[in-house]
């Protein structure tokens, strides 16, 4: 890539205004920190430039010299006598320097925009009204700002293939293709899968793969939110919605530790869609495929909708008066949750403390692509360590619980969305306990638990997970649950004010952590929700290092060296 | 073979046409074939190139650069390997002055690359040749290896240590790989699209992003002649800022087209085409010119171009009086480019010739940015239904608007050479492309030959 | 080597092409240069390179098949379909076409029965119409498989299309090709 960010800041006039940018940065970047749009297609922050659309022509000169002599030259008024280049330059292509002058705003500048519209839609089809990327087309919004407004083209549009198969969740419209190649140089860069490529030339150029070859690596819908028009879309929310009734709301995908940003649209509390968010610490502008699938399960068959005692429906206070009663007893275990978010394990530590529990945690671990889906198949396991849950780094098994039963050590459970049988938990022992189950989905351990009661998904609350780079990031809340279902959080503060038999212990995220860091000495001091709701917060995670942590080096993320403690 | 005016003065085309001379290394040999390797290699590179420098030899492929302060841009501190390029990828229309070195006396340019190669510590070299000159290869890789068994190119030359190994490359039927990056990408393997520049100048970052020079055939031949004479009185053939001889290539509606060496500035267009040409057919008259391949600008016959040269003096020509050198057409508003010499006469549909060109351009558009593939393809269209009756008359100011979208906007120069045409055609035969509409079936001109 | 010889299996390419190849791939310092070389070879032997032969080369020169499609797809002079037994190619652009190329195209397409751009039916003669072919000065120019003939118009265009058909068109003095007419022979001192 061309640019590459420094802290060291230069001096540059834009528009006939001196103003600081950053050293290093390409013309269409210096522009956009100073309010100023320079208008781009093929142009992409985390990819290489290719600067073939042309659509980021700017004006750009540079202070003059005497040829001989080197000294500066200078106007009748004392300024600088600036050197125009002749032609445009290419803003993506154009890294500042100092003293540099740039025109993002002329005759010269709407021409070229003005020009370069007009080719664009010479051959682009009339789509628009059955076109998914409407609301949120480049084509459409530059064109709007900067292009001429009505067409002189009476020639025929050159046909190419129309809604085939790229892959297996990714439509191909070549006729709306405007070959800016960012599709294809995100397949070689970032997807590391070279399958996508132009063939024939000139206007005839067509995206496509090979015959038999498909574009299906996992992040193949990524190619869907950087595609600048609608001619790569994803089949799956094909037709679905119109983006203009969407609602946006930030999220962290749960997928694996990598944390991947997220924005969840909805509509009417029903998800539509999941894509990315950009954070240059954590996913660049990319998440994996599988993990846009997981709001899917909010309204799976196994969710569960109403607490219940021993398999009969009550109203929640009485299942919870039930759970508080189970553990007022002796030997009692906790299995505490990697999916659970940093304000549910601060309550679960308050709980195990309040009862004396043992604290049980299984984690689920997969092969490492080495880009955004590691290893560690959990969004929050740093989470149970920095809040102080567990010290030790998980099996992926629970065969240390199923051992303290049999031992006769623990006599009750308190299981966090765990599936126990798959997890290493025989039967017998599982009917030997007590448990109480707090989960989303029920499952074979949920099926055998005393209380069960329901909780709710990361689309439906607000909270915060600690990442594989030990960042604190927060999610919020999209859609709301099912009726009547009321938060992790909310339930916990419950029990908790109900075993200690305080008055009053808020459920605010906020009163959370505040009580949370007044309790305990933890990397997470000095800091709340709010604040993360804001901004993404580095947390010190070195008192770990001596741990075994399952990640490969992947994008943003490299693995700290173990040391022996 | 083309006949050989008197006039012309032979130094690169000195024995191609000699029946005496086969292009065998024996017979280049003979003729002091060689020789000039040696003598390079008795100077250091760093004087080779002062030589080159000295010389003003410009590139003979089209811009017209002066080759000798191209090589001073090499980048050579970088510790990549250098490489040498001949661009041998003639395809301007026009043009067919590198076929006749290269079949002809193929060592001459393997001699030029030779010194070249050494002058800027190229450790490879490739020729890329068109795939249509098929027997071109042939006879390039057999002169490779003659040269090879002599040590004249390859491990040690001339038993130095200084190795240079010559590949030739076959492209296979792509005007763009005559652009100098869109060839380096060709012989990388990839589709020939032209790189952006900055960052990617060749000189800096070329074939394998190592520092690379690209030459013409004909200016790398020239290398061995200005060694031979030195680099001082090479440059006091031809004019100040115009050395050398030029191979000029005339075609198109005259009595004798093919190639001939003059010096330049040595002859002026109405020199070449009625002298050395033999005119036009009987009893036409000339409409039209294109001075230096299709992407030149067009001339036309009744113009008159006046100004004032570099060195002050003021000028006032008609056509025939431009002088055939660099400098001369480029002050009458066109360009010398490759010196393809593209003559029409009366019998010429001005819109047909236009059409033909404009469809030329939108089958080579690569297609890499947007307004020369989707303007080139346009402006064809444009020209082909004002060809076959749907002419309009806004047509006309359609053409140059479109045209003035492209030039100055493009990755490559490839914009300008679709561009110029368009612009230059339009603007001085508007009333052509005006009353096309008007033309009919009953109307139209009987004997005007179908150009598209 | 060896894996040389196990591709072969997929791709019935004789021994000789297979050492061209394996001689022309070293010359560069990285393999993707070969690539229109090796096009070139196993379009020589078969005809034309068809996805089969794509992902053979692909796999030779360590790439991806689309690599080498679009490179096929790019170039007028690569083929997925073979062209016929004799293929005929026409220069169309200006310096040619003005002096009466377009005529001589015609002609061709009358006389071998196929229109440009297309094979004849029964695979035997072809007919292109292409862009510059750098011989400006004799046009029009023809090419007829690897040799150059010039100034092909009018009666010599039909006279041309005749020999060609007959197959009596090598060794006529009236046609000479351009390479044919080179000196190839090294005179007597």
């Amino acid at each position: 890539m061309i640019s590459p960010t420094t802290e060291e800041m230069v001096t540059i006039t834009l528009n006939g205004k001196e103003v600081e940018v950053p050293t290093g940065i390409n013309a269409v970047e210096a522009a956009a920190l100073h309010g100023q749009e320079v208008p781009h297609y093929c142009y992409h922050p985390k990819l290489s430039v290719a600067g073939n659309c042309r659509m980021c022509l700017v004006e750009m000169g540079t202070p003059m010299r005497d040829r001989s002599t080197g000294e500066a030259i200078f106007e009748e008024d004392g300024s600088p006598k600036i050197g125009w280049v002749p032609k445009p330059v290419i803003g993506c292509a154009t890294n500042v320097s100092p003293g540099m002058h740039l025109r993002t705003e002329s005759d010269l500048v709407s021409e070229c925009r003005e020009g370069i519209m007009e080719f664009l839609l010479v051959n682009h089809p009339l789509d628009c009204p059955i076109c998914d990327q409407a609301g949120e087309c480049r084509l459409q919004e530059f064109a709007t700002d900067y292009g001429r407004g009505y067409s002189r083209y009476i020639e025929r549009k050159n046909v190419k293939p129309k809604r085939t198969r790229l892959g297996p969740r990714v439509t191909l419209d070549d006729e709306r293709c405007i070959l800016c190649s960012r599709c294809i140089r995100f397949s070689q860069e970032v997807a590391k899968d070279d399958v996508l490529g132009f063939v024939d030339r000139g206007s005839f150029s067509t995206l496509t793969c090979f015959p038999g070859k498909e574009l299906a690596n996992n992040y193949s819908l990524n190619t869907v939110d950087i595609c600048p028009v609608g001619a790569l879309t994803s089949t799956d929310f094909r037709f679905k919605m119109r983006v203009w009734f969407l609602k946006e709301t930030k999220s962290i995908c749960t997928e694996s530790s990598a944390g991947c940003n997220t924005i969840v649209s909805s509509r009417e509390g029903v998800i539509q869609r999941i894509t990315p968010r950009r954070n240059d610490l954590v996913n660049d502008t990319w998440m994996t495929d599988s993990g846009r699938d997981l709001y899917k399960s909010v309204r799976s068959e196994s969710r569960i909708l109403r607490p219940s005692v021993k398999g009969n429906d009550l109203p929640l206070k009485d299942v919870v008066s039930s759970a508080v009663d189970c553990l007022r007893g002796e030997k009692i275990g906790f299995v505490v949750s990697c999916h659970s978010s940093l304000e549910e394990q601060m309550l679960a530590k308050r709980l195990v403390s309040l009862t004396n529990a043992q604290t049980f945690i299984c984690g689920h671990f997969g092969d490492d692509d080495g880009i955004l889906l590691s290893a560690d198949r959990s969004p929050n396991l740093r989470g149970a360590l920095v809040t102080g849950l567990i010290d030790q780094y998980p099996n992926d098994n629970l065969a240390d619980l199923n051992d303290a039963i049999s031992e006769g050590n623990i006599e009750t459970v308190f299981v966090f969305d765990e599936d126990l049988i798959l997890s290493g938990v025989s039967e017998e022992n599982l009917q030997k306990v007590s448990m109480v189950y707090l989960g989303t989905h029920s499952n074979n351990s949920s099926r055998l638990a005393d209380v069960v009661l329901p909780g709710l998904s990361v689309f439906e609350k607000n909270g915060s997970f600690v990442n594989r780079s030990f960042i604190a990031q927060a999610f919020e809340m999209s859609v709301p649950g099912p009726a009547g279902i009321k938060s992790q959080v909310e339930v916990l503060t419950d029990i908790i004010s109900k075993l200690s038999e305080e008055e009053g212990i808020s459920s605010d995220l906020d009163e959370v952590w505040d009580i949370f860091n007044s309790h305990n000495q933890s990397v997470l001091a000095g800091t709340k929700f709010s604040n993360l709701k804001k901004v993404s917060v580095p947390i010190d995670g070195s008192s770990w290092s001596h741990l075994n942590f399952v990640e490969k080096t992947a994008l943003n993320y490299r693995p700290i060296e173990s040391e022996p403690k | 073979m083309s006949e050989q005016s008197p006039k012309e003065r032979r130094i690169i085309l000195k024995y191609a046409d000699d029946p005496a001379y086969s292009n065998r290394i024996d017979c280049y040999l003979r003729v002091g074939g060689y020789q000039n390797l040696k003598k390079a290699f008795a100077m250091k590179p760093e004087e080779v190139g002062e030589e080159v420098l000295k010389s003003g030899v410009r590139g003979r492929g089209g811009a017209g650069f002066p080759a000798g302060m191209k090589w001073k841009f090499l980048d050579r501190k970088s510790g990549k390997p250098i490489y040498l390029i001949c661009n041998a990828d003639e395809s301007e229309p026009g043009t067919f002055k590198d076929r006749q070195i290269m079949y002809k006396d193929p060592h001459q340019l393997i001699e030029g690359m030779m010194i070249s190669a050494y002058a800027i510590g190229a450790s490879q070299a490739f020729i890329y040749i068109r795939a249509e000159f098929h027997e071109g290869a042939r006879i390039l890789n057999r002169a490779i290896s003659e040269a090879k068994d002599k040590g004249f190119c390859g491990n040690n030359i001339l038993g130095s240590d200084f190795s240079c190994d010559l590949v030739v490359h076959r492209g296979a039927g792509a005007y763009i790989c005559g652009e100098e990056t869109g060839l380096i990408e060709s012989l990388e393997g990839k589709r020939p699209n032209p790189r952006i520049k900055p960052p990617y100048f060749p000189a800096v970052l070329g074939l394998y992003q190592c520092p690379t020079i690209v030459n013409n055939v004909e200016t790398l031949c020239n290398v061995r002649h200005i060694i031979e004479m030195g680099g001082e009185e090479f440059s006091k053939i031809g004019k100040p800022n115009n050395t050398g001889t030029r191979i000029w290539c005339v075609s198109g509606q005259v009595m004798k087209p093919g190639y001939y060496e003059f010096e330049c500035g040595a002859l002026t267009l109405g020199q070449m085409i009625f002298d050395v040409c033999g005119g036009l057919r009987p009893g036409r008259s000339l409409k039209a010119v294109i001075p230096g391949g299709s992407s030149a600008k067009v001339l036309r016959a009744d113009e008159r171009f006046s100004g004032t040269l570099k060195d002050g003096t003021a000028f006032d020509w008609g056509l025939g009086d431009i002088p055939l050198d660099f400098d001369g057409p480029m002050s009458a508003g066109s360009m010398s480019g490759s010196g393809g010499i593209i003559v029409m006469d009366d019998t010429v549909d001005i819109v047909q010739a236009m059409a033909n060109i404009n469809a030329f351009y939108a089958h080579e558009s690569c297609g890499q940015c947007t307004p020369c593939r989707e303007g080139s393809l346009w402006m064809r269209k444009i020209t082909q239904r004002m060809c076959s009756g749907g002419a309009r008359k806004e047509d006309a100011d359609l053409l140059l608007s479109v045209a003035k979208q492209i030039e100055g906007r493009t990755i490559c120069a490839f914009g300008e050479a679709a561009a110029w045409p368009t612009q230059s055609f339009v603007t001085k035969f508007k009333d052509d492309f005006i009353n096309k509409a008007s033309e009919t079936a009953e109307n139209r001109d009987p004997k005007s030959l179908q150009l598209i | 080597m060896s894996a040389t010889v196990k591709m072969e299996n997929l791709l019935k390419l004789s021994a000789e092409t297979l050492a061209k190849i394996d001689e022309v791939v070293p010359k560069y310092p990285q393999k993707r240069s070969a690539a229109l070389m090796v096009i070139h070879l196993v379009q020589d032997e078969l005809g034309a390179v068809d996805d089969t032969a794509c992902e053979w080369i692909a796999k030779r020169l360590e790439l991806q098949p689309i690599n080498i499609k679009e490179l096929i797809t790019f170039y007028p002079m690569l083929r997925e379909n073979p062209w016929g037994r004799k293929h005929v190619r026409v220069c169309r652009t200006l310096p040619c076409a003005l002096r009466g190329s377009y005529g001589t195209c015609k002609t061709f397409e009358k006389m071998l029965g196929v229109k440009e751009g297309h094979v004849r039916e029964d695979g035997e003669y072809s007919l292109e119409f292409m862009e510059c072919l750098a011989d400006c000065g004799q046009g029009p120019v023809v090419i007829v498989d690897e040799k150059t003939y010039e100034n092909i118009e009018g009666e010599r265009a039909t006279k041309f299309a005749e020999l060609l058909l007959d197959g009596k068109l090598d060794g006529v003095e009236e046609f000479k090709s351009y390479e044919d007419s080179l000196n190839q022979q090294i005179p007597k001192q």
